[in-house]
């Protein structure tokens, strides 16, 4: 295999930890959550420090998943507490976090060459397939238990959490915490990876996990028994190859970013006109399409 | 078994738009009656079960439950002892979960909800059991997403899921409204028989005249947030109520 094939695979497969927490914001608390473009570096700087200290490169990549998931606290809290919206309350922790991470070691880029990582003594691409099937299998797992239902339910009709008797704001709380300590835990990854920690690091990278989250769902729509934890790890990497493929015929790495938004708006807006909706209109007519909009709007 | 007591309600208090709905209300429910509750539009029929509910918070007065004073737990607490079924057919239950794992939920109800699976072979017999006796062919669709059922089958679904653990109180705000003439006579015959069966205590709001007293023992009718007619339902007739409905009608007209 050509190695730019195989940098774009690890690297999908790091941006696969960052599509399954969004998708845990995104798809299934229906929350557009922005905290994560500063957990993301939050991640790397935290392995930074922690490593640095001389602690192991899993501890301090777990650590990086608690500081991550603590971040989501934070965001959960003003959402949820405060009554803040969520899309603001996720700017105002990524806003806090971008002081927070420059504090953290006083630098807003550290060199890691030199330091021991989880990539040292194994080939990046086997130990990422692992950990990416690792929390997969384990996410799977959580969401179908009594507590991972009724946080798919809080996102699909908080009144029915209400009505079995749980407050559906426990859920959000739950739902944030893991989709961020898993955004920080990517981040780590990413600057073991690549060999440094900057703190522009997670700039747009909301695009790209929505980016991936909407490619794997499109890739994959005619078979519905693939799980959305499937679907992210299928988004990310085709995001990553495709962007790979991209710069290797040319494209400015630089204008990747505004091609990641081009994807995410080309995307939504296939899945939104290949609703049934647009079918009814092809198939039927007038009279079928208003009909088959009142489901739609009723769910 | 339900004691409202001078009940208060204002909306968009201390704005030029304030409405006053309830103004002093009082209610007692008996136990295991269904009580149907009519009235026109905006006498303020929902905002009384959601003030029930603890979907909305009372301005002031006391909603006593079984002699215990709720007014101040929240609406998760309260829903401990109570079930609901809303007028819109995708609110009582999660759409993009299959019938199966919706039914799982609506059994865990008041328990503690902790790491362990959800689904439980050990319920399914009981789970299709339920739905034989709806008869509405849902038990061969255990596995299908409910957003792919009609509004009726998720109606049928809501009420199973919102009687499952006998609630001592059950809340019906028109939950037969959004359904055709025929899927509404199926569903309340259900309701009638799920009522039956469990001696469920039961407060109907409808705008049906017919099944309002048909399926109901005591019916009360608002306007305004007062009641002005509360009889037994086999000592009214649907022209009687008709013609208070039209009498009030012309006077606002008037009015
Ligand atoms: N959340 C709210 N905010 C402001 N006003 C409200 C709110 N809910 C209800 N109202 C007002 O309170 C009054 C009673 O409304 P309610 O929904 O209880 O009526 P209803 O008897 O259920 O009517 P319908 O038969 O149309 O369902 C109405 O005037 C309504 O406009
Ligand atoms: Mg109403």
């Amino acid at each position: 295999m050509n190695s730019l094939i195989i940098t774009s695979l690890e690297q999908g497969l790091i941006f696969a930890v960052l599509a399954m927490g969004v998708t845990i914001t995104y798809k299934i608390l229906d929350i557009a959550d922005l905290s994560v473009e500063g957990t993301f570096p939050l991640g790397a700087f935290v392995f930074a420090k922690f490593a640095m200290a001389g602690f192991s490169p899993i501890t301090s990549s777990l650590l990086a998943f608690g500081y991550g998931s603590l971040a989501g606290l934070v965001t959960a809290l003003l959402f949820v507490k405060l009554k803040i919206r969520p899309l603001l309350a996720g700017i105002l922790t990524m806003t806090m976090l971008y002081s927070f991470n420059l504090r953290l070691n006083g630098k807003a880029n550290i060199p890691l060459f030199s330091l021991n990582s989880l990539f040292s003594d194994i080939s990046a691409l086997v130990l990422m397939v692992a950990v990416v099937i690792g929390i997969k299998l384990l996410l799977d797992a959580f969401l179908k238990t009594e507590i991972g239902y009724l946080l798919i339910t809080t996102g699909d009709n908080e009144a029915l959490v209400r009505s079995l008797g749980e407050n559906s704001n426990k859920y959000k709380i739950i739902g944030l915490m893991l989709a961020n300590g898993l955004v920080a835990l990517s981040g780590s990854l990413m600057a073991q990876y690549q060999g440094f920690v900057d703190i522009t690091m997670g700039a747009s990278i909301i695009v790209v996990a929505l980016a991936s989250i909407i490619i794997g769902e499109t890739v994959s729509k005619s078979s519905s028994f693939l799980s959305i934890t499937t679907r992210a790890i299928i988004g990310a990497v085709s995001y990553k190859l495709i962007g790979g493929i991209a710069i290797d015929l040319g494209m400015s790495p630089t204008d990747l970013r505004a091609i990641s938004a081009i994807i995410v708006i080309v995307f939504i807006s296939y899945n939104n006109f290949s609703s049934p909706f647009i079918k009814s209109i092809k198939k039927q007519g007038g009279k079928a399409r208003v009909k088959s909009k009142k489901p739609l709007e009723e769910l | 078994m339900l004691k409202v007591r001078n009940l208060w309600k204002s909306f968009n208090s201390d704005t030029d738009f304030q409405i006053d709905v309830f103004e002093g209300f009082n209610l007692e429910i008996e136990k295991n009656t269904c009580t149907a509750i009519i009235g026109p539009n905006g006498c303020g029929k929902s905002t009384l079960l959601n003030l029930v509910s603890g979907s909305l918070p009372v301005d002031k007065g006391k909603i006593i439950l079984n002699n215990e004073d709720i007014t101040s737990l929240p609406e998760e607490k309260r829903a401990l002892k109570l079930g609901r079924v809303h007028q819109s057919p995708s609110m009582g239950v999660s759409p993009s979960l299959t019938i199966l794992e919706n039914l799982s939920l609506a059994n865990k109800k008041g328990e503690t909800f902790s790491l362990r699976g959800l689904v439980k072979k050990k319920n399914l017999e009981m789970f299709i059991q339920m739905l034989q006796d709806l008869d509405l062919g849902l038990e061969d669709k255990l596995h299908t997403q409910v957003k792919y059922l009609s509004g009726g089958q998720r109606q049928s679904l809501s009420l199973i899921m919102a009687a499952m653990k006998h609630p001592d109180l059950l809340l019906l705000d028109e939950h037969t409204a959004a359904l055709d003439p025929k899927t509404s006579h199926v569903v309340m015959e259900k309701t009638r028989e799920l009522l039956q069966k469990h001696h469920i205590t039961t407060m109907m709001v409808s705008h049906h005249m017919g099944d309002a007293l048909k399926y109901s023992q005591r019916i009360i009718m608002l306007d305004k947030g007062k009641i002005i007619l509360d009889k037994p339902s086999a000592d009214v007739s649907e022209n009687e109520l008709l013609d208070i409905y039209k009498a009030k009608l012309a006077e606002r007209i008037i009015a």
